[in-house]
């Protein structure tokens, strides 16, 4: 591209670096207004996280008082140990891990092979197949909660992890994610030389699909984790505080006991959120990528 | 793709029986040749069913999980089913559609589902469409940007709300003490209709702004330079590149996004319900913010009126597939005129 032929006259001090700014794939420089408006999003993104710590370092008392504090108070310890014991949080992150682990690790396999069929190989009624994956995203989970709930009821498994973990074992848009990416990154050569050779489907599978799809399917397995993770609905219906708590559930118990103390409470909010956070706080860059990468169409 | 089936296809008479080829020149046995029949006719069945093999736990746990409660739901709510003995069931026609349509909380829940939804979701996609564009610059430490953006995401619907009732309080909240420092007297949060509106909205704008904002960096990464050089060479300014090249071709995007958003907002249950300082499903103490989600679980759990509940499901349903077929319908003007 010629930049500096046919510019138009006006405000053109940043185009000679096009060419440049191409490569990586944005446009122009940030002006001084754009890391303003980027501070105060970042900033009003993670106050709220902030701010949940420093309402669990203080007293209860404190935290009702004008101003209200803008820093840490020396109860944090106290607190996270009331919190951590009251609403039972230790059974209950083990109950999410197995119930997010699970779920994730199942969504991932499924999908990959779905997506692999989707993507790769040439089957009847393949276009149909995919617009009903599509279009299974579009169900709202609450229509389906009451005959689950009945079902749950009637098999009694109330207040029983495998009644949160059956309903999510299932991920269209895991499918969908999964096929994106294998469209591009599983090149057809590979499978056909695999075929030569006289592979089966099954090792096709397991010998060249699962290695080209690893990062993705690492990917996949922390947005998977990270949604059944935070899933709310379903749990709070079949699961008490009481019984089989997973995270969310004995969080919300927190705020819904009659125990007014507010530094309590955040203090719960915070031990249910932090190990989330430091997933993301490790593995933020490809789990942002993994986002963006889904986001596109193909 | 078409090339890879072709050979893929045609392999089985080359290849397929590789493994054992006898040494070149050598006659075929009869045994050898019923071998090959046979590693044939397997390699045919393997490429012919596999794909539908490794689609259908996908489908079957749809079916059980998706498909199958849909129907019942449909089912359920022509009858009268109670929470405590869920399969005791009493045909009762539409008379559960009736009684919530004659119910003014459900006129308020859907009221309410339809404001906080459109205070949720506009301010949402617009600040993620211009955070996008920002972002699309070139930038330092973009990834950290974009990572506290997406913080939120990470965070659950039960400590962020946990924590907005908090930054919401009316005597020693956070933000009425920041109003007042300007001037603005204490707004009650939780119990005026309108504040506690864009109190439960605010918490989904913060949770889910950042995430938007990223599916548009991604699409607006792939509209192709030279469109924004050529504009450039008509002489278009910024702003005009962002209006004429940029929202064209991001129009599928924010169709999608629109969509999305609308789905989560119909169905909010858990911002509303646990900024509730009543603690109950009522969404307050006026039914203020009582969303469809909070009135669903309100008939079903607290009345325990399964029947019922089925039926504001299938309502929300219906509702739903109105917008799409309402954006599809959209979506094809535009691209007629696009």
């Amino acid at each position: 591209m010629t930049t500096t032929l046919t510019e138009p006259p006006a405000q053109e001090t940043e185009r000679p670096r096009r060419p440049k700014a191409a490569r990586a794939g944005g446009t122009l420089h940030a002006g001084p207004v754009a890391y303003v408006i980027l501070a105060l999003f970042a900033i009003g993104s993670l106050f709220p996280l902030v701010w949940t710590a420093i309402a669990a370092s203080r007293d209860n008392n404190r935290l009702a008082e004008t101003p209200p504090p803008f820093w840490f108070g020396s109860n944090l310890m106290d607190n996270l140990d009331i919190a951590w014991s009251d609403a039972n949080l230790g059974e209950a992150f083990l109950n999410t891990t197995i119930v997010a682990g699970i779920s994730a690790l199942t969504i991932v396999v499924l999908s990959t092979v779905a997506g692999f069929a989707f993507a790769k190989l040439r089957f009847k009624g393949r276009n149909a197949l995919m617009l009903i994956v599509i279009g299974t995203m579009m169900v709202p989970p609450q229509l389906s909660v009451i005959p689950l709930y009945m079902m749950v009821a009637e098999l009694d498994w109330t207040d029983q992890l495998q009644a949160v973990i059956l309903p999510s074992l299932v991920s269209a848009f895991g499918v969908f994610f999964m096929r994106q990416y294998l469209l591009q990154a599983l090149p057809d050569e590979l499978i056909e030389a695999a075929r030569v050779d006289g592979a089966g489907s099954w090792r096709v599978v397991w010998h060249i699909v699962f290695p080209a799809a690893r990062p993705a399917m690492a990917v996949l397995g922390m947005l998977m984790f990270v949604q059944t993770w935070n899933d709310f609905l379903w749990p709070f219906l079949v699961l008490t505080q009481t019984g089989n708590p997973t995270v969310q559930v004995a969080v919300a118990g927190l705020g819904r006991g009659y125990t007014p103390d507010q530094s309590l409470i955040m203090a719960g909010a915070l031990l249910g959120t932090l190990p989330l956070l430091l997933v993301f706080a490790i593995f933020g860059k490809q789990i942002v990528g993994g986002i963006m990468q889904g986001a596109v169409k193909g | 793709m078409t090339t890879g089936h072709d050979t893929a296809a045609a392999s089985p008479a080359k290849g397929g029986a590789a493994p054992g080829r006898p040494p070149a020149g050598a006659p075929e046995t009869e045994r050898e040749q019923r071998r090959r029949a046979r590693l044939s006719r397997r390699w045919q069945r393997d490429v012919r069913w596999s794909p539908y093999a490794f689609v259908s736990p996908f489908f079957l746990l749809f079916l059980a999980f998706g498909l199958f409660p849909l129907v019942y739901t449909g089912w359920a709510s022509l009858h009268q089913v109670e929470l405590t003995a869920p399969t005791d069931m009493n045909w009762v026609g539409l008379r559960n559609y009736t009684r919530i349509f004659d119910d003014d909380f459900f006129w308020n829940a859907a009221r309410n589902t339809l404001t906080i939804g459109v205070i949720s979701t506009v301010p949402q996609l617009l600040m993620a469409l211009g955070l996008a564009h920002i972002l699309n610059y070139r930038l330092r430490a973009s990834t950290f940007y974009r990572v506290a953006m997406l913080a939120p995401y990470a965070t659950s619907i039960a400590a962020a709300s946990l924590v907005f009732v908090l930054l919401f309080g009316r005597d020693y909240g956070m933000i009425n003490w920041a109003l007042g420092a300007v001037g603005i007297d204490n707004i009650d949060w939780q119990n005026d209709k309108w504040p506690s509106q864009i109190a439960v909205s605010t918490i989904v704008i913060w949770r889910w702004t950042g995430y938007n904002a990223l599916i548009y960096l991604a699409a607006m990464q792939a509209i192709p330079q030279d469109l924004y050089e050529s504009a450039a060479l008509d002489g278009a300014n910024r702003w005009q590149q962002f209006f004429h090249v940029t929202l064209p071709a991001l129009r599928p995007t924010i169709l999608f996004t629109v969509v999305v958003s609308t789905i989560g907002a119909s169905q909010l249950f858990g911002e509303p319900l646990l900024f509730d300082a009543n603690k109950g499903a009522s969404g307050g103490s006026q039914h203020q913010f009582q969303t469809l989600g909070l009135y669903l679980y309100e008939q079903g759990w607290v009345n325990q009126h399964l029947g019922r509940a089925s039926a504001i499901a299938w309502t929300m349903f219906l509702i739903l597939i109105v917008i799409g077929i309402v954006n599809y319908v959209i979506s094809r003007r535009l691209r007629a005129s696009g």
